[in-house]
């Protein structure tokens, strides 16, 4: 109603009103793709997801999946005793919290060093090749590295030998597999964090920093008091991107160690991928419930610390 | 002056460095894909090809239907493109400039689904595509993703910027609204549209979790679907993945080579605003 007597004075009510009533049908005609989709393939699995969770539901239950039966939290328990998934859940936390920082380092040494006055050309060439792994194929990226990281063809170890250091069988070993794909996400990654940084960059005002410099402030100083406020606000958007990205990981260790060597690698995505791979559809269906709820949980409460600061 | 020009030397060696990092495995993969296998397994290896060979792509294609693939992923990022750039734009449209009861609620939603992760809804989506009969169809991989939230929201943000006047006068001409979308609003928005079929593109030939899921058999697979199957069945046979890697890899980046400006300014507008 609000909508109708806003946009209709009552001197010319009749027609505008017609016009106003049609025009709303319209805009919800116009929103329909969008609404149904979101109905039918979001909202809808969404709910029934979390619903499933609490069933014994398996793949063969497809054909009537009213025919199951309810077994309340027992998936939910199963969960906290299974080895699998504790270390799937520890692989998840230990992976978000190294690349994370590495991520975003590296993208903001990027984007400063892009951003200490080199000339418009060099910079644009840099610029694209940073960000190129950002838009390849993760499996076509995760095979080439799995190749890059081979013990005895491999570039990796080929150069370390150069370097008169005895490289590891890096991806089956357990100590240095997760590593391995740590640093792989964050040279795939740190070319997103690199480009928004650098647009943020680029606004700081360069009154700031000869304000500073005449106040005798060093270049770290500057760095400090400058540049690091000024980010503040996207630092806080790519380490919210960046962890609800990290968070659900699973290409790299499905394509290059499959999880292992004994569930080394085993990611919280990737534990839930093979569960509904041998069907059981209830037990995925809880372990998809916490990761989403800790998802979300986790950019809220980045969110919240980040705002308040 | 020479304490800056030191100071330059000193950046640019890094960055060159961090080019070379980052350039250096797809240089490594691609002169690899080019070496006959042996020359690929020798100790030390070599890294600049001995001998030029294309033998590697011809055995992966006699291996796996990579023809196949190629066409499959071609045709389903076409498809979603064209989709989205319809749609997105529609539904953009209606939520920067119509008016309508339940607008804010309806875009909360889009804001919701930008929220979901892919991982979560896997088996529920999977399981409503089997009781529609869609698993192994083109139906049931691009369904999902018709519409992306993502750009509804790129296409809104573009949108309200536009004059309202250009629509309010058409609406004093008479115009429908649909013409009025088709033929003042849509003709204006060729730069979001580019940006928006570029990341449409990139996420569609990319996308590999879904297609996995419902692709069932070969003649379904996308590349990345292909060449995660040919990684498991031949993990050891790196002639065969590099080449493999090659195929998935180089047509996006000839592509994003050629319109990366578009991407570069997608960023900026999407990510930040």
């Amino acid at each position: 109603m609000a909508v109708l007597t806003r946009q209709a004075p009552p001197t010319q009510a009749p027609v505008k009103v017609r016009s106003t009533l049609r025009r709303s049908g319209v805009g919800w005609l116009f929103v329909a793709p969008f609404v149904v989709l979101f109905a039918v393939f979001y909202l809808g699995p969404l709910l029934v997801g979390i619903g499933m969770s609490f069933t014994d539901m398996r793949s063969t239950d497809v054909a009537d999946p009213l025919a199951v039966d309810v077994v309340g939290v027992e998936n939910y328990l199963r969960l906290m005793n299974d080895a699998a998934m504790r270390r799937a859940a520890v692989n998840t936390v230990v992976f978000v919290v190294t690349a994370l920082p590495l991520t975003i380092g590296l993208g903001l040494a990027a984007a400063v060093l892009l951003n200490s006055g080199i000339a418009r050309l060099p910079a644009a060439f840099f610029r694209l090749g940073y960000y190129l792994p950002n838009i390849t194929s993760i499996i076509g990226v995760a095979v080439a590295w799995k190749f890059l990281l081979e013990p005895q063809a491999g570039l990796v170890n080929r150069l370390l030998e150069l370097a008169g250091i005895a490289g590891p069988n890096w991806l089956q070993s357990e100590s240095t597999a997760l590593p391995a794909i740590i640093v792989m996400t964050a040279w795939r990654s740190f070319g997103f964090d690199m480009v928004v940084l650098l647009a943020a960059l680029q606004t700081i005002p360069r009154e700031l920093y000869e304000a500073a410099e005449v106040d005798g402030a060093g270049r770290w100083a500057r760095f400090h008091a400058v540049t690091l406020p000024a980010l503040r606000p996207v630092l806080l958007f790519c380490t919210v991107y960046s962890s609800v990205g990290f968070m659900q990981f699973l290409e790299e260790p499905l394509v290059m160690t499959g999880g292992g060597p004994l569930n080394s690698t085993l990611s919280a995505s990737l534990a839930i991928f093979d569960q509904f791979g041998v069907g059981n559809y209830g037990y995925a269906g809880a372990a998809s419930t916490v990761l989403f709820t800790v998802i979300v949980a986790l950019a809220v409460l980045q969110l919240r610390l980040g705002r308040n600061r | 002056m020479n304490r800056t020009r030191r100071q330059r030397a000193v950046t640019y060696l890094g960055l060159s460095l961090g080019l070379a990092l980052v350039a250096g495995p797809f240089l490594w993969t691609a002169l690899s894909s080019l070496k006959p296998e042996r020359e690929i397994r020798r100790d030390p290896p070599t890294f600049w090809p001995e001998t030029w060979t294309l033998d590697n792509f011809g055995e992966l294609f006699g291996r796996v239907d990579l023809g196949t693939a190629f066409a499959n992923s071609l045709i389903i990022a076409l498809v979603l493109v064209a989709t989205n750039l319809l749609f997105c734009s529609m539904v953009g449209y209606a939520f920067a400039k119509l008016s309508f009861r339940g607008k804010r609620l309806a875009f909360g939603l889009v804001l919701v689904q930008l929220a979901i992760p892919a991982i979560v809804l896997v088996v529920p989506q999977f399981v409503l595509i089997a009781k529609l009969g869609l698993v192994n169809t083109f139906l049931g991989i691009i369904l999902p993703t018709v519409v992306a939230p993502l750009g509804v929201f790129m296409m809104r943000q573009f949108i309200s910027d536009l004059p309202d006047e250009l629509i309010d006068a058409a609406r004093v001409d008479g115009a429908r609204e649909l013409r009025i979308f088709f033929r003042i609003i849509l003709p204006l928005c060729g730069p979001p549209l580019a940006t928006l079929g570029l990341i449409t593109f990139l996420g569609a030939w990319n996308n590999f979790l879904w297609p996995a899921v419902v692709a069932q058999s070969e003649d379904m697979y996308t590349l990345p679907v292909a060449l995660n199957i040919l990684n498991d069945f031949e993990g050891t046979h790196y002639n065969l993945l590099v080449a493999g890697s090659v195929v998935v890899i180089a047509p996006i980046l000839f592509l994003f080579v050629l319109l990366q400006r578009f991407f570069v300014q997608g960023i900026a507008t999407t990510g930040l605003k």
